[in-house]
C-alpha cells in the first residue's frame, strides 16, 4: 500500500469523476457502465432462456419474445462487449504498460465515456418507445417496416459507435507516440498489440456502421429506396453494408480478450511467451483478414455462389492466425510453474472454450454445411462460444488479475475460484444443448418451438441459472475488492509488464520517473 | 524522450510556398474545365467514367499530397489515409462479387 | 490538457515530452479522424457503385436532372475554397495572422455560396417533385428514378452537413485569432481544421462527376 495520494484520493468529489482526464478514472467510470449494462442484458438473456423452459407460451407473447431477444443481443453487442476490455481495462492499462503519463487525448477519452452513455441512454429509450424486434442485425426490409421503435435504437447505436471510434483513435496514437524510452514495438506487452490491432478495426469498420445505421433512418424516415426491393433497390445491400462492420467487430470483441490470455497465461506459468512475435503479428492479421470475410453471414441470402465460395475460403484463412495463438499458449504452459489462482482458472476456460467457439466457426464457414445450420442454434452456441467462452473468461481472467492494481486490496480467492468454477460448468449446461439441439434442426430467435426440443431448452436454461450465478459471484467479488481486502502489494502475481513496478493502486501520474525499458517482457530468471 | 520521439518531427513544419498552392489551385481549375469537357464527348462504353474517375484522382491527389502537405509529413499519415482508400475498395469489391454475379 | 501558450512560452500537456510530439499527435489524430470520413462517404460511393452497375441507363436518364453549370460552379467555388484555406495556414506559419483571419473568411464565403447554390438545386428539384424517397413524384419518370435522388439527396445532403460543420470550425478559428492564440510556434488547430476542409473538398471533386457528368 503506498503511503502519500493515489489517483483514487489525488481529488475528491462527483466532480473530480464526471469531470477527469485522468485515463484510470475514465477506465473505472467505463467498469459502472459496463458491469450495469453486463446486468441489464444478462437479465434479458435469462428472462429468454426462462420462458423458452416450454414450447409454447410460458408468460410472454410472441411480440414481447422477439422485443426481449432484440434487447439481449443489442445491449450485450453495443454495450458490453465492443466498448468491454478496450473501455475499461485498455483505458486503465495501456498508457502504464507503455511507460506514459496519459493516452494521446484525455479529452477525447472523457468524451467517448459520455458518448456510450449517451447512445446507450437512447438505446434504452427504445424500450420505452415499444421496443424493437428485428434482432439486433436490423434486416431490412423488415426493419424498414416495423412499427417499432427501430429509429430510436439505430440512432443510439450510431452514437456509440462514435464512442468506439475515438476509442480506438486515441489508441494508435498513443501506442504511436507516448511509449517510453527503450520500448520498441517489438518490446510492447502484447496485451497492448491486442489493442493496437482492435483500434485499427474500430477506425476502419465503425464508420461503415455508421453510415449503414444512417442509411437505415433515411429508409424509415424518407422511404429512401436503396434497401427496398419494390423500388429497385436490394435489401441485401444493407447485410453486405452491416456485416462490412459487424464481422471484424467480432474481432473487436475477441482480440483484448486474447491480449489478457497472454498477459495472464506468462505470469501463472511463471514462463516467457512462446512465440512473442508471432502471437504480436498475428493479432494485426486477425485483424485485417477479418475485413474479408463478412459475406460468410450471407451465405443463404441470395447472394453469388461465387461471392459465397470467396468469402468460405477467406473465413478458413482468418482460423490460422488464431490457431496460432492457442499452440502457442500451450506452448507456454509446458513445463511452466502453474498456479491455478483465478485468473489462470478464466484464462485456461478461455483456451477450451474458445477452442469450441473457434473450431465450430470453421464448420459454418464451409458455405455447405452453414446452409443446413444457419438461423439454427448451432449458430447461437458457436458465437455465445466465442462471445461469451472467448470474450467474456477473458474480461473475467483481466478484472481479476487487475483489480489488486486498480483498487490496491486483494479479491477474495476462494470466491473467485468458485465463480470460475460455476461459469465454466454453467455455460457448458447452457450451450452445449443447443450444439445438438441446432444440428438437429432447432430455429434460433424462435419463441414457440417444436416439443421434441423440449429436454434440450429445459437443460439450456437450467446451465443459465448456474452461469447466472457464478458471474453474479464474480461481480461481488470484483466489487468488494474495489472498496475492501487484505492490502495489495506493487506486485502479487510476480508480473514482469510495467504495471507491476508501480504502486497498488498506482499514483495520478503512474510512474514517480518515467521508466527506460532493456528488453522484452515475460522474462523470467 | 520518449522511444518514439525522434529529432525529426513527422509533420506540419514545413511551409508550403505561396506560388506552390497558386500551382495547385491553378491546376485544380484546369482539370475541373478539362473533366466537364470530358464528359461531353463520348468514350465509348466505360471510358466516360474511368476517365472521369482518373481526373478526379489527380484532382484529389494534389489537395493531399499539397494542401494537406502528405507529400512532406512522415509515412505514417500516409498510410492511414491509404488503407482508408483500400477498405473502401475492399467493399466495393467483394461487395460486387455479389450484386453483379448473380 | 494542451499545449498552453503562457510566459514560460508553449509548454506541452503534462503527458508529452515535447510540444512537436503533441503536434504530431494531433495531427495523426486528424488524419485517422480523415480515414474515418472516407470510409462512412466511402460506403455511400459503394452503394452508388453498385445503383450505378445495376441501373447504368437510368443513371445516365438521371444525369439530365441536375444542372451541370452548377455543379462546375460549385466545385471551382470549393476549390477556391482549399486555396484560400491552405492560404491561411500558409500566414499563421508565417505569422501573418490577419491575412489568415481574412483569408479564412474568404474560405467562409466560399463555403456560403456553396450552400446557397444548393439551396437553389434543391428547391428546384423539391419544385419538380423530385423529393427523396418515398414522396417522389416526377410524372415520366424512370421506374427507378428515386433510386438516383435517393443517392443524390443523401450523399449531397451528408456533405452539406459537413460544409456547415466546418463553417463552424471556422468561425471559432476567427476567434481564437481574435483571442491572439496562433503563431508560427503554435497553429496546429488551423492546420487540422483545413485538413478537415481538404477532405470536404475532395469528396465534393468525386460527387461533382459522378453526380452530374454522368450523360
Amino acid at each position: 500500500m503506498s503511503a502519500g495520494t493515489n489517483y483514487l484520493t489525488h481529488s475528491k468529489g462527483l466532480k473530480s469523476w464526471l469531470f477527469t482526464l485522468d485515463h484510470k478514472r475514465i477506465g473505472l467510470l467505463y467498469l459502472g457502465a459496463v458491469a450495469t449494462f453486463f446486468l441489464v442484458g444478462g437479465f434479458f438473456g435469462l428472462l429468454i432462456r426462462l420462458e423458452l423452459l416450454s414450447p409454447t407460451k410460458i408468460f410472454m407473447s410472441s411480440d414481447v419474445y422477439n422485443r426481449v431477444m432484440t434487447l439481449h443481443g443489442s445491449v450485450m453487442v453495443f454495450m458490453v462487449v465492443i466498448p468491454g476490455i478496450p473501455a475499461v481495462l485498455g483505458n486503465f492499462f495501456l498508457p502504464i504498460m507503455i511507460g506514459a503519463k496519459d493516452v494521446a487525448f484525455p479529452r477525447l477519452n472523457l468524451l467517448s465515456w459520455y458518448l456510450l452513455m449517451l447512445g446507450a441512454s437512447i438505446a434504452v429509450l427504445s424500450i420505452l418507445l415499444g421496443g424493437v424486434d428485428t434482432g439486433w442485425t436490423f434486416y431490412t426490409p423488415y426493419s424498414m417496416k416495423s412499427a417499432d421503435a427501430v429509429t430510436t435504437i439505430v440512432t443510439g447505436a450510431f452514437i456509440m459507435g462514435f464512442s468506439s471510434i475515438l476509442t480506438g483513435l486515441n489508441f494508435i496514437v498513443t501506442i504511436h507516440k507516448l511509449r517510453a524510452p527503450g520500448m520498441t514495438m517489438m518490446r510492447m506487452p502484447l496485451f497492448c498489440w491486442s489493442l493496437y490491432a482492435t483500434a485499427i478495426i474500430q477506425i476502419v469498420a465503425t464508420p461503415v456502421l455508421a453510415i449503414t445505421l444512417l442509411l437505415l433512418i433515411a429508409e424509415r424516415v424518407f422511404g429512401i429506396g436503396f434497401f427496398d426491393a419494390s423500388v429497385g433497390g436490394d435489401p441485401v445491400l444493407f447485410q453486405h453494408f452491416f456485416w462490412f462492420y459487424s464481422h471484424p467487430a467480432v474481432y473487436i470483441m475477441i482480440l483484448p480478450s486474447m491480449g489478457i490470455i497472454s498477459e495472464v497465461i506468462c505470469t501463472f506459468s511463471r514462463k516467457t511467451i512462446f512465440g512473442y512475435k508471432a502471437i504480436a503479428l498475428s493479432s494485426v492479421a486477425i485483424s485485417l483478414i477479418g475485413f474479408f470475410v463478412w459475406g460468410h453471414h450471407l451465405f443463404v441470402s441470395g447472394q453469388s455462389e461465387l461471392a459465397g465460395a470467396i468469402f468460405a475460403i477467406l473465413t478458413v484463412l482468418v482460423g490460422v492466425p488464431t490457431a496460432i495463438k492457442l499452440f502457442n499458449w500451450t506452448a507456454t504452459m509446458y513445463q511452466g510453474s502453474i498456479k491455478l489462482d483465478t485468473p489462470m482458472l478464466y484464462a485456461m476456460s478461455f483456451m477450451a472454450l474458445f477452442l469450441i467457439g473457434g473450431l465450430t466457426g470453421i464448420f459454418l464457414a464451409a458455405m455447405a454445411v452453414d446452409v443446413q445450420l444457419h438461423d439454427t442454434y448451432f449458430v447461437v452456441a458457436h458465437f455465445h462460444y466465442t462471445m461469451v467462452g472467448g470474450v467474456f473468461m477473458g474480461m473475467m481472467a483481466g478484472l481479476f488479475y487487475w483489480i489488486p492494481k486498480m483498487s490496491g486490496h486483494m479479491y477474495n480467492e476462494f470466491w473467485g475460484r468458485v465463480s470460475a468454477v460455476l461459469v465454466f460448468i454453467g455455460f457448458n449446461m447452457t450451450f452445449i444443448p443447443q450444439f445438438i439441439m441446432g444440428s438437429r434442426g432447432m430455429p434460433r430467435r424462435y419463441h414457440l418451438y417444436d416439443p421434441k426440443f423440449a429436454s434440450f431448452h429445459i437443460a439450456s436454461t437450467i446451465g443459465s441459472w448456474v452461469i447466472g450465478l457464478g458471474f453474479l459471484v464474480a461481480m461481488i467479488t470484483i466489487f468488494k475488492a474495489m472498496r475492501s481486502g487484505k492490502a495489495a502489494p506493487a506486485n502479487p502475481w510476480g508480473g514482469t509488464t510495467l504495471e507491476w513496478t508501480t504502486s497498488s493502486p498506482p499514483i495520478h501520474e503512474n510512474f514517480e520517473e518515467t521508466p527506460v525499458i532493456t528488453g522484452r517482457p515475460y522474462e523470467y530468471n | 524522450m520518449s522511444a518514439s520521439h525522434s529529432n525529426h518531427s513527422d509533420s506540419s513544419h514545413h511551409i508550403v510556398s505561396a506560388s506552390t498552392n497558386l500551382t495547385v489551385f491553378l491546376s485544380l481549375v484546369a482539370l475541373t474545365v478539362i473533366t466537364v469537357g470530358a464528359a461531353q464527348i463520348d468514350f465509348g462504353g466505360v471510358w466516360n467514367i474511368v476517365i472521369a474517375l482518373a481526373i478526379a484522382c489527380v484532382k484529389a491527389s494534389i489537395v493531399l499530397l499539397w494542401f494537406m502537405h502528405l507529400k512532406y509529413d512522415s509515412g505514417v499519415n500516409r498510410v492511414i489515409f491509404g488503407s482508408a482508400v483500400f477498405f473502401v475498395a475492399l467493399f466495393f469489391g467483394l461487395t460486387a462479387t455479389d450484386v453483379f454475379f448473380r | 490538457m494542451s499545449t498552453t501558450n503562457n510566459e514560460k512560452g508553449i509548454v506541452p500537456a503534462h503527458h508529452f515530452d515535447s510540444v512537436a510530439q503533441e503536434e504530431d499527435a494531433g495531427i495523426q489524430g486528424i488524419w485517422l479522424f480523415l480515414a474515418t470520413e472516407v470510409l462512412m462517404f466511402g460506403g455511400l460511393f459503394v452503394a452508388y457503385a453498385i445503383f450505378r452497375g445495376m441501373y447504368p441507363e437510368m443513371f445516365h436518364h438521371a444525369s439530365k436532372y441536375l444542372d451541370t453549370k452548377l455543379g462546375a460552379l460549385n466545385t471551382l467555388v470549393l476549390i477556391a475554397s482549399s486555396y484560400s484555406m491552405a492560404s491561411a495556414v500558409r500566414s499563421t506559419q508565417k505569422g501573418d495572422t490577419q491575412k489568415s483571419f481574412n483569408l479564412i473568411l474568404i474560405t467562409i464565403a466560399c463555403a456560403l455560396i456553396f450552400m446557397t447554390v444548393k439551396y437553389f438545386e434543391y428547391t428546384h428539384k423539391f419544385h419538380e417533385g423530385l423529393f427523396p424517397g418515398a414522396n417522389f413524384s416526377h410524372p415520366g419518370a424512370d421506374k427507378h428514378l428515386g433510386l438516383f435522388f435517393g443517392l443524390y439527396f443523401v450523399m449531397t445532403g451528408l456533405h452539406a452537413i459537413h460544409i456547415t460543420v466546418g463553417v463552424g470550425l471556422m468561425v471559432w478559428l476567427l476567434i481564437r485569432i481574435k483571442r491572439g492564440d496562433f503563431s508560427p510556434h503554435y497553429f496546429i488547430p488551423v492546420d487540422a481544421v483545413g485538413l478537415y476542409w481538404h477532405i470536404v473538398d475532395i469528396i465534393w471533386i468525386f460527387l461533382f462527376p459522378l453526380l452530374y457528368l454522368i450523360g
